[in-house]
């Protein structure tokens, strides 16, 4: 198992310069560069010049990308333009709120998705399966922000229930009060994130448990007199959550890349928002820090997937 | 036909049609007759198509973008108030330039449909060449496609796509469809390749391969054949994914070059909270267009997916 890790961590080390590379290109060609917005009439094109310099933006591709790995390295991911602080300390004030907006939806796409599966599997073909069945066919195929959309309409203008944008309230001041403004502020988008996201627990389980309920070793639990019961609970469960278990890994990864349109229609600032704003701006240092995190995330993300899977079940070996 | 056929022959014709399973077109009619929803969505789709590329022939897109700053956010059924569109009526209002809501949401769903369709022709295309090369030259080419296919899977495939198109020199709607191609072609390819290379493997493509059949009709003719329903089922399901993302996109503000009408455009005009909560009219004939459309294309694909796989058939 370790030499497994081990392996397949040494393979990732490629993967990431190739991917490092491909957007640094990639940023290179984009118009403009941080100065651009602020050309104004009182400062002098030479100055600017002298600043491009300065900073390093007229230097030949190679030159820059050694440099930024150099820097990399050494805990400097560069500085964004458009905050004026570092990067890391950009991606880490948003990073806090996505986590928390995605901690909530996962925990709630658990919650909706494990129980409508199981049901759904345990009793197919009723009024209870069918209505299920249509719910995932609905939510695998409206898109985000259509759906979102009309949340904000309908629950945050038409009935006032909910905030519709933002994160935090002004007014909270004391931690108790900020802590439940947040919370507030997360309901509707979390809810709007669950609610779409559980096609594929509610289609695996269902599928796996209904072909489970004929197979041999549940007639034999059941004849050995295993309550049917537990016959689910500590059988069927166990085997029909394996292809749920395979897709956690991305679950976790998840958490830290949130949704671009989600955050976007609910105004959270989020990483989300942090990548349209930072494309709005031309910050490309963020853009690239950016991008080469959530590919990065999209690695390991494979790599717990397999992992998971490992540790589950035994009688898969994965090199 | 049996009447005048003594009665063994008419058995017997009675039990040839009960062995022989029914084949193409005739499952689908079964299948869709059986489902009352897939044959509602069906024809729901058929309309709204028709509808939508008839009244585009009528409407020109210059005058749906007209500006007429008079007329700006007129609720709908509204006349106009600029002397210079005297007369004219907007059925479903006028946006922040007065321009006509209805004009755009048909300009925009047939700007929408035709990307869309455009993006899973050249998606699936690409994806059914690479995907079937793969799964029949296997080994070392198929391992090599499959790390490349890997690796842009795990690229954060929307927002490479949004710097894209905010790099792009000449951004036109034909780069849109490139850039949106470039990346989505891959999950067509892989799921091409696990089909192909189950077909592969069967042993009447091992004997045509003995007997020297060229490469090229053991795929097309043989290979093919045995995809094909699948194909057209993953056509259906992408073209559906496709308009989504297309009018997601253009909602972003990273679809379409702003002159041209989308659905996503359209929406986007949400995103201001005046609008959203109080001009509902803007954004909300849009909204509902899409989520009809891509349902019934949804339920439409999943029809034919049933009667591709005998397993899952009503009828």
């Amino acid at each position: 198992m370790w030499k497994t890790i081990f392996r397949r961590l040494l393979l990732m080390i490629p993967q990431i310069i190739i991917l490092s590379i491909l957007i640094f290109i990639i940023a290179e060609f984009m118009p403009g560069d941080p100065f651009t917005g602020m050309i104004d009439p009182n400062v002098d094109p030479a100055q600017l010049d002298v600043l491009r310099e300065r900073y390093g933006l007229n230097d030949p591709l190679h030159v820059k990308y050694v440099r930024w790995v150099g820097n990399a390295l050494q805990g400097d991911f560069g500085r964004s333009f458009n905050y004026k602080t570092s990067v890391l300390n950009v991606i880490g004030e948003r990073l806090g709120n996505t986590v928390r907006l995605s901690l909530l939806s996962t925990i709630l796409t658990y919650m909706i998705g494990l129980p409508l599966g199981i049901l759904s599997g345990r009793y197919n073909d009723s009024i209870l399966d069918k209505s299920v069945i249509i719910y995932n066919f609905v939510s695998f195929a409206v898109p985000t922000f259509v759906l979102a959309l009309l949340m904000v309409y309908i629950f945050g203008f038409n009935l006032g229930w909910f905030p519709s944008r933002g994160s935090i309230d002004i007014q909270a001041n004391t931690f108790w009060e900020q802590f439940w403004s947040r919370l507030y502020h997360l309901i509707l988008p979390s809810i709007t994130t669950a609610v779409l996201g559980t096609v594929s627990i509610i289609q695996y389980l269902r599928t796996e448990i209904i072909d489970a309920k004929v197979s041999d070793y549940v007639k034999t639990a059941r004849s050995k007199g295993v309550p049917i019961e537990k016959v689910y609970s500590k059988h069927i469960f166990r085997n029909a959550s394996l292809p749920i278990a395979s897709g956690f890994g991305y679950t976790i990864v998840n958490l830290l890349t949130g949704s671009i349109f989600i955050e976007r229609i609910f105004n959270y600032s989020g990483m989300g928002n942090l990548f349209l704003e930072s494309i709005n701006t031309r910050d490309y240092s963020v853009i690239f820090v950016l991008v080469l995190f959530y590919g990065i995330l999209g690695l390991i993300g494979t790599l717990l997937s397999d992992l998971i899977l490992m540790a589950v079940d035994p009688r898969i070996r994965i090199d | 036909m049996a009447s005048n056929q003594d009665s063994e022959a008419v058995i017997m014709s009675d039990d040839m049609s009960a062995s022989t399973p029914p084949m193409g077109f005739k499952v689908i009619i079964k299948e869709f007759a059986k489902d009352k929803l897939a044959l509602g969505s069906l024809i729901l789709m058929t309309v709204i198509l028709v509808t939508v590329f008839i009244l585009s022939f009528i409407l020109d897109q210059d005058t749906v973008t007209t500006v007429s700053l008079f007329d700006s956010y007129l609720p709908p059924f509204s006349m106009s108030t600029d002397p210079l569109y005297e007369g004219t009526q907007y059925i479903l209002g006028t946006d922040s330039a007065g321009r006509d809501i209805f004009g755009q949401l048909i300009i925009g769903a047939r700007n929408s449909l035709l990307i869309g369709l455009s993006v899973t022709v050249i998606t699936s295309l690409l994806g059914v060449v690479v995907g079937i090369m793969a799964a029949y030259y296997a080994g070392v080419i198929d391992n090599i496609i499959m790390r490349i296919i890997d690796f842009i899977m795990i690229l954060p495939q929307l927002m490479i796509i949004i710097i894209f198109v905010t790099i792009v020199p000449n951004y036109n709607v034909v780069s849109f469809i490139l850039i949106m191609s470039a990346f989505y072609w891959v999950g067509q390819a892989r799921f091409i390749r696990g089909r192909a290379l189950t077909v592969g493997r069967l042993d009447f493509i091992s004997a045509s391969k003995t007997m020297g059949t060229p490469t090229i009709l053991i795929i097309l003719r043989e290979m093919m054949p045995n995809i094909s329903s699948l194909i057209i089922v993953n056509l259906t399901l992408n073209f559906a994914a496709n308009i989504g993302l297309e009018t997601g996109l253009s909602f972003l503000g990273f679809g379409l070059p702003s002159n041209v009408p989308s659905l996503g455009t359209l929406v986007s005009a949400a995103t201001n909270p005046d609008i959203l909560e109080n001009k509902a009219w803007v954004w909300l004939p849009a909204s509902t267009l899409i989520l009809v459309l891509v349902l019934c294309i949804n339920y439409v694909g999943r029809a034919l997916q049933r009667s591709a796989d005998a397993k899952q058939r009503l009828g």
